[in-house]
């Protein structure tokens, strides 16, 4: 006997524990299977964009912290370094170096919330999130120690950080940097090679390259898909050309290749962060910039490699105070366009996998 | 090292392709009218020696008299870069052609400035707005909108 079927309209979300956010897919299922799948945006949007052509260069790196808010410094960065290529504005060395030694712990710590929260989509509730959790208060607890943050850290300026590094960072990020690789040893050993996890990820949402080019996918999920492009490595920013680290890239682009190239930056990390403990050079931190900085007429473009993939912030001066364009390129938002195809055809558990392994963060989609 | 791509050279050579097309330069970018956006843009994706297979960035510029749609362009295989600009003088409806068709990654973009800036990509599969609701009154980053 034939039954007869229909197509089946699931919302998932707004509120879903993996929604990562306010966020909502509209799922057309026929059985378990996806048959179509439309991205609904918007739930957490607060005008960013809007907001900053009101308040003064300054002022704005603060909203850069509201944008992906698991890895705030890097906003930061991407942000001021759009602005001194707007303004020409030259960055001490002690201060480059901090950003980047910054900057790669924010990449350890963004990648660690990724795999425990990712490890949750796949069912394996908590344990290794909490595995994750317990690295990354080390990484927070140090960021603490710079800025008296932990979470809207606001640190990078204009022209440099706000202030140096306290006497006892160093010894501490070292303590930590020998701990490191022996924590991913254990990570890996706990995940990487996991029945389960290979099960479920393994030929799973496959992008192929050409897709990848062609949707704009950046960071860890191109180059899951076999494109060795890194920006830090492409275009490098800062002082990245005098750091000797390697790109992991991925061979088949499915969801595990997406974790794998993960788990491997952060022992890249940790290796750039070696050589910037050691090369840290003295001197100033901040270089001279007027506080209300007026960049001459013009447009600029600023990108990094951030956690996600690349970030990039463009810029239009009017030359007054307050920027006359605020644009963000959202690495999260793009990383997106590709996941309809991606889950089309897949179990609707799946689909919440490869969603999970695209790392998305709504505060930088929706902005 | 990202090289940008010298834009007169670019220029010379896209004005010699179509003749009839206004090609101008600002700063360092590429400006191109609308109507022959697709053509120039499809022309500079597939030429080789030019290959931007990747669409880095894409956002619209409401400078009061006209609205500006920028493209940032990035080619994986000769790591170069260029900004294309189109300027539509519209402030009604301001169209500019979709390049979803070339570049898959303008989906999400293009649905974007449509919601906030205003810009009607024609021939996009789905233009809806991204953030905001359908009825929402007005485009709140237009330079207009209070």
């Amino acid at each position: 006997m034939m039954l007869r079927t229909e197509p089946f309209v699931v919302n998932i979300g707004p509120q879903h524990p993996s929604s990562h956010g306010l966020f909502r897919l509209r799922v057309t299922l026929d059985g378990e299977v996806v048959k179509d799948l439309e991205l609904v945006l918007g739930y957490l949007h607060r005008g960013i964009e809007k907001l900053a052509e009101g308040r003064t260069y300054t002022q704005n790196i603060t909203l850069t912290d509201r944008l992906d808010y698991l890895a705030q410094m890097t906003n930061n960065w991407a942000y001021v370094i759009a602005v001194e290529k707007l303004a020409g504005i030259k960055v001490p060395e002690r201060a480059e170096y901090l950003r980047v030694i910054i900057g790669e712990m924010m990449r350890l710590s963004s990648h660690l919330c990724f795999i425990g929260f990712f490890l949750n989509e796949l069912g394996a509730y908590f344990t290794p999130l909490f595995y994750m959790f317990r690295d990354r208060e080390k990484i927070i607890d140090l960021f603490d120690m710079v800025c008296g943050q932990r979470l809207n850290y606001n640190y990078m300026r204009v022209g440099g950080v706000s202030h140096d590094i306290p006497e006892e960072f160093v010894p501490a990020l070292k303590r930590l940097l020998d701990e490191m690789p022996r924590l991913i040893d254990e990570y890996e050993q706990l995940l990487s090679g996991n029945e389960i996890l290979l099960a479920r990820t393994k030929k799973v949402g496959i992008l192929t390259k050409e897709k990848a080019i062609n949707c704009s996918a950046s960071g860890p999920v191109l180059r899951a898909s076999g494109v060795k492009w890194d920006i830090r490595k492409v275009d490098p920013y800062s002082v990245y050309d005098r750091f000797d680290f390697e790109i992991p890239v991925g061979s088949v682009g499915d969801v595990y290749d997406r974790y794998w190239v993960r788990v491997q930056e952060m022992r890249q990390s940790v290796r750039i962060l070696k050589q910037a403990l050691e090369q840290l050079p003295k001197g100033e931190t901040k270089a001279e910039v007027p506080f209300l900085l007026r960049p001459p007429v013009g447009d600029a473009y600023g990108r990094i490699e951030g956690p996600k993939g690349e970030l990039g912030f463009y810029l239009v001066s009017d030359n007054s105070i307050a920027p006359y364009r605020w644009h963000v390129r959202p690495p999260a938002l793009l990383n997106l366009t590709a996941l309809r195809e991606l889950a089309i055809g897949w179990k609707l558990a799946d689909a919440i996998v490869i969603f999970g392994s695209l790392d998305t963060i709504l505060g930088e989609v929706d902005r | 090292m990202t090289v940008a791509l010298g834009v007169e050279a670019v220029a010379r050579k896209v004005a010699e392709t179509f003749p009839v097309t206004t090609i101008t330069t600002d700063r360092d970018a590429l400006i191109v009218p609308p109507e022959s956006l697709l053509q120039v843009a499809q022309y500079l994706k597939d030429t080789p020696g030019f290959d931007f297979g990747y669409l880095t960035c894409l956002t619209a510029v409401d400078y009061t008299d006209y609205f500006e749609v920028v493209y940032h362009l990035t080619s994986l295989k000769h790591n170069h870069s260029l900004v294309l600009k189109t300027r539509c003088y519209d402030r009604e409806k301001p169209t500019v052609p979709s390049v979803v068709s070339l570049w898959q990654g303008a989906d999400l973009q293009e649905r974007e400035a449509y919601d906030l800036m205003g810009i009607v990509f024609s021939g996009h599969p789905n233009l809806k707005r991204l953030f905001l609701w359908e009825g929402f009154p007005g485009y709140p980053l237009r330079r207009d909108y209070l």
